[in-house]
């Protein structure tokens, strides 16, 4: 095995145009669990480390650019205010040791279901997109279009991940994980919720619960088309248990989990229904709170 | 030299001060801060120059027959010094703890989903693992016996041991099994007795002991032949027994060294590592180091019985236990590792520790093509207590009385028989650990005004903000023995040795008992300090130079190699103090060791212990063996057949999400009779993980084994708890001395991890409303969506 150590984020381009096969490590919290336990035995590891940029982040007020090993534990620290959801969702990762050095853009490159960040990232708006570097220049991939497989996502064996551009939070966003410990556990299944008040969208995100994680689509056009025909955005009136009830079962119908050793399917189903409700009900009243304070 | 008296009420005071770090005291664990801190060497660290790397093949299967092994891609792979079969073990081919049913490698077929197959040595663990994977192996796959059904319809599906090889009174996959009668045993005329019957079937997941350091050791081979392993286990004397025969080596040219530990709860009673590390050491003649990955050491060592149980009770209108009736099957897996002890105690215990006239009882451990399973703290008394304390709530439902109540009617106290009509003669006091725990204050209710959602289920996976929590309150008690039972002479020996050394009296207590974590060697050094008077004691490393210790299990060790220590402490003091008199013709006979000097209480201090010494060492060896006990009636299951009986009372406070299905215990009480707490900090920190290991198999712990395969051999799926799973577990200790044991003590570890799980279901049920018949307890049991 070969390992290969740029100094320079182009260098670490190169070297990945020169060894496609490479297998990128930050943090190492994924790359080194699936070593050990043989599920890979990459024919180079390229070790980006040295590569200072990738663990910054910046923002001009409408995006964050996160640098793609950013790890979660800055995330909480630093970017709870812009980035709400995703900050719940990093809070979730692991232990402090795990947060202390796993990424987002480690997260992207696995591209497992069970990926704490891609709910969040998913919820977070249709601005979210990934910057894939190569020798080649920079391609922003939707984040809609990044998951494609289990464990497979759209990057080419040239690309590597640089950052992940989020819109700034315009309104309340939530992240709940079911877990079967209190903490440090790999999700059984996860949601994402973001309101966008902005455009009158809403955000959804599934995690573990199908083989990529994916938002719950017509779920969120239910509920846009609730908020904008009764005037809810304006009013921030309550949005009554059907409204709610309703939109936990879109999101329901939106997965299609399999039964495996963490959670059977229709565990899976029923949970997302109840942290559909919880989350909406959440986002809804900090949202109300919100317009309230304002008017 | 020259003997100084100081008389005087006030002086005789001071000298008489026993020392504060003796038994009774709290000295901190020698290994303590090394641990916390990262320093303490484990038996995975240990080397040796020029040392070999070794692993093992492991079948993909859990029953196949193999048809050819092809060694020799993996011999020529550059670095590999030698790749074994079974073709190669030199003496017996076969070992085991109880019944040497398991082959050191697989012989022309493979029983389980990991059992070893081939032996590699290289001089790199990543070459050793690249050859492991070019020995080719032809296997005739064959459909797995995994289930109750299957196991006992042998003539369908087929045998896991052929009859022709067992080596016990196996019959037809069931491995062992003990029947049990007293009173009128349970008939129908008996069942017409009881006002109220009510009946249960209930059933235990696979529990890992889950220590945290992996199987591991290092074989070095020696000059006359024999070998020399540093090993991390729980009986050194026990795995040289069952080595030396497979190794073709009388047992003194197989020496056995204990290393550091990284915890066992039952896990290293088996064999795992030795035999393969001492085959490759002898045959390359190069030491030979083993670790075992992770996932190697899910496979690498047994588990806890799975149970499936079937209870049936009956009691009178005013709460009265007229009859119960019981069932156990134990999943023995495809070894029989300790089964049949499990089994002993299963039958022996698993009515609880509860008065009841009329009493039948049938436990089995199957053969199965499921992992080998055997120890695990709290040993067939665990399954068990989830049975029959899950009825004890169940009848009190039916009957309208109070849980607590109704076991307090029932319970056994000093001179009740238990079901094997044992006698209990020793405090037993049951009612009162149950009254304790109950009379604990409770903890706040849910304070909604000032969420902090770490304290809630799901904690920071932020799923509650109080939606969904209903809380629960659930008891139970439980009770184990200690000791080896059914006949067996557990003997423990101690060599202590008192000298001078730079000016100071010390103490040297030599024992081969297996350190695990337990705490032992803190409280050997106890027991010197008190019988010697002497503050300084040194620990000998543990090895086979020593007699027997017996096994750190069974929450023996502190009763039996403890008090062996005592009596060879007390053999010196004896020694030291007839020296004494016969040099300086004391004749008092109220003579102590204490403070360092010889002491009379009537004529105070007599001679400092150095001067008495001088250059000389005074050095004792005892052997300590419990009070007898005889095997249980294979029909009837009576019999004298435990050492000692333990205690222990729960009270779990739950908050489940009830939409979720989550669950954060809140509060986990404990309260147990330990005898004498001979170092109260390490009491406590054994009740604590004892209720915490208790915890896991209530919520979240289990192999998940399908069609025999294990699912999940790691911890990123086997669950432990964190501690934020983990709650404020308050501790009650009593003290009621046992007038058989030591110092009147009980041992400790295991009552807790027996009786806190049932109290962790019945909070849960009583916060849901579930019936709840199986453990670990999930989600989709409390959402219906299994």
């Amino acid at each position: 095995m070969e390992f290969l150590r740029p100094a320079t984020w182009d260098e670490a381009l190169a070297a990945k145009a020169e060894h496609p096969t490479a297998l990128p490590i930050s943090g190492g919290t994924d790359v080194m669990v699936e070593m050990n336990f043989d599920v890979h035995r990459p024919s180079a590891i390229l070790d980006l480390n040295r590569i200072t940029e990738l663990t910054e982040w910046s923002s001009d007020g409408d995006v964050v650019r996160l640098g793609a090993a950013v790890p979660y534990a800055r995330i909480i620290e630093e970017l709870s205010g812009p980035l709400p959801g995703l900050a719940l969702a990093a809070h979730t990762v692991g232990s402090p040791q795990i947060r202390n050095r796993g990424s987002v853009g480690g997260n992207l490159g696995a591209a497992s279901p069970a990926g704490d960040s891609h709910p969040a990232l998913l919820a977070a708006g249709r601005g979210v997109s990934v910057e894939a570097h190569s020798v080649r220049g920079v391609r922003l991939v939707p984040i809609d279009e990044f998951y494609v497989g289990v464990k497979r996502n759209s990057l080419e064996p040239d690309e590597l991940i640089g950052a992940v551009r989020i819109p700034v939070a315009d309104g309340p966003q939530q992240f709940s994980k079911i877990g079967t410990r209190n903490a440090m556990v790999i999700a059984v299944c996860a949601f994402g919720f973001a309101l966008h008040p902005k455009d009158g969208t809403v955000g959804t995100g599934i995690g573990s619960a199908a083989p990529t994680p994916r938002r719950a689509v017509e779920a969120e056009e239910y509920l846009r088309g609730v908020l904008a025909e009764r005037g809810l955005w304006e009013s921030g009136e309550l949005l009554g248990p059907e409204v709610v009830q309703r939109f936990g079962e879109l999101v329901k119908a939106a997965a299609s989990p399999i039964d495996d050793v963490r959670g059977t399917a229709d565990y899976r189903r029923h949970a997302l229904a109840v942290m559909a409700r919880r989350t909406l009900t959440w986002c809804w009243n900090d949202y109300r709170k919100q317009i309230r304070s304002a008017a | 030299m020259t003997t100084r008296t100081i008389q005087g009420q006030k002086n005789l005071q001071k000298i008489n001060q026993a020392s504060k770090d003796g038994i009774g005291g709290s000295p901190l664990r020698p290994d303590g801060t090394l641990k916390v801190k990262g320093e303490f060497a484990y038996s995975s660290d240990l080397w040796h120059e020029d040392m070999l790397w070794g692993t093992a093949l492991r079948s993909p299967h859990p029953r196949a027959n193999i048809l050819s092994v092809d060694v020799s891609e993996a011999l020529a792979v550059p670095g590999v010094y030698a790749v074994l079969t079974h073709e190669d073990v030199p003496g017996e081919k076969y070992y085991g703890l109880e019944i040497a049913d398991q082959p050191a490698l697989a012989i022309d077929k493979v029983r389980y989903h990991g059992e070893a197959i081939a032996l590699v040595a290289a001089d790199h663990p990543e070459t050793a693992r690249r050859a492991v994977k070019k020995i080719k192996v032809e296997y005739e796959v064959l459909t797995p016996i995994t289930t109750e059904e299957q196991c006992l319809d042998p003539e369908t599906h087929g045998y896991v041991h052929e009859p022709h090889e067992y080596r016990s009174h196996a019959y037809g996959n069931v491995c062992h099994e003990q029947r049990l009668v007293s009173g009128l045993g349970v008939t129908d005329e008996v069942r017409a007795l009881a006002d109220v019957v009510v009946s249960g079937e209930y059933e235990v997941g696979m529990q890992d002991q889950a220590f945290l350091g992996p199987e591991s050791g290092l074989a070095v081979p020696a000059e006359d032949g024999g070998v020399d392993l540093y090993v991390a286990t729980q009986w050194l004397h026990v795995d040289r027994q069952q080595m030396a025969p497979v190794l073709d080596l009388p047992l003194e040219k197989v020496r056995l060294t204990l290393a550091g530990v990284g915890g066992a709860f039952g896990g290293r009673e088996d064999l795992s590592m030795q035999i393969h590390a001492c085959l490759l050491a002898l045959r390359t003649g190069k030491p030979v180091k083993i670790v075992y990955a992770r996932d190697e050491s899910f496979f690498g060592h047994v588990h806890r019985h799975p149970a499936r149980m079937r209870y049936e009770h009956g009691a009178t209108r005013d709460g009265k236990l007229v009859f119960a009736d019981c069932r156990i099957v134990l999943d023995g897996g495809a070894y029989a590792s300790a089964s049949p002890a499990v089994v002993g105690n299963a039958a022996s215990l698993g009515h609880g520790p509860y008065v009841i006239p009329n009493v039948r009882m049938h436990a089995i451990a199957l053969y199965s093509n499921n992992p080998s399973c055997g120890a695990m703290r709290g040993f067939g008394a665990v399954q068990a207590a989830f049975g029959y304390e899950s009825q004890m709530d169940r009848l009190a439902e039916a009957l309208g009385m109070d849980p607590v109540e109704l076991r307090q009617l029932n319970a056994v106290t000093q001179g009740d028989r238990m079901p094997t009509g044992q006698e209990i003669d020793a405090p037993a006091p049951v009612a009162e650990l149950l009254q304790r725990v109950k009379d604990m204050p409770l903890p706040p209710p849910l304070d909604l005004e000032h969420l902090d959602v770490r304290t809630l289920p799901g904690a920071l996976s932020n799923t509650s903000h109080g939606e969904g929590i209903v809380r629960g309150v659930g008891y139970s008690v439980g009770i184990k023995n200690v000791g080896f039972s059914e006949g067996f002479d557990d003997y423990s020996t101690a060599r202590v040795r008192l000298e001078v050394i730079g000016g100071e009296p010390v103490a040297m207590v030599h024992t081969a008992m297996a350190e695990v974590g337990q705490g032992g060697v803190t409280v050997h050094a106890q027991i010197a300090r008190t019988e010697l008077g002497v503050e300084q004691v040194t620990i000998h490393p543990a090895n086979t130079e020593v007699g027997s210790a017996g096994s750190t299990s069974a929450s023996r060790q502190t009763y039996m190699t403890g008090g062996a220590v005592k009596l060879a402490a007390e053999a010196v003091r004896h020694e030291l103090l007839e020296r004494g008199r016969h040099r300086y013709g004391w004749t008092q006979d109220d003579l102590a060791l204490v403070g360092g000097k010889v002491v009379s209480a009537s004529a105070g201090v007599l001679i400092p212990i150095v001067d008495l010494l001088g250059e000389d060492a005074v050095e004792q060896t005892r052997e300590h063996h419990h009070r007898p006990t005889v095997p249980f009636d294979k029909e009837t299951g009576q019999g004298f057949g435990h050492v000692q009986y333990t205690f222990c009372a729960n009270r779990a406070v739950v908050d489940v999400d009830v939409e979720l299905g989550l669950v954060k215990v809140v509060e986990l009480t404990a309260v147990q009779d330990v005898g004498k707490a001979l170092n109260p900090l390490s009491v406590v920190g054994q009740i604590q993980g004892g209720c915490t290991q208790a915890l896991g198999l209530a919520v979240m712990e289990e192999i998940v084994v399908e069609d025999g395969k294990v699912r999940n051999a790691s911890f990123t799926d086997y669950l432990i708890p964190t501690i934020l799973d983990t709650p404020p577990i308050p501790v009650q200790i009593l003290e009621l001395p046992d007038p058989h044991a030591p110092y009147g003590l009980r041992g400790v570890g295991e009552a807790p991890t027996v009786s806190a799980t049932p109290s962790i279901v019945a909070a849960i049920r009583q916060a849901t409303g579930k019936a709840l018949n199986r453990i670990p307890v999930r989600p989709e049991h409390l959402t219906d969506t299994l």
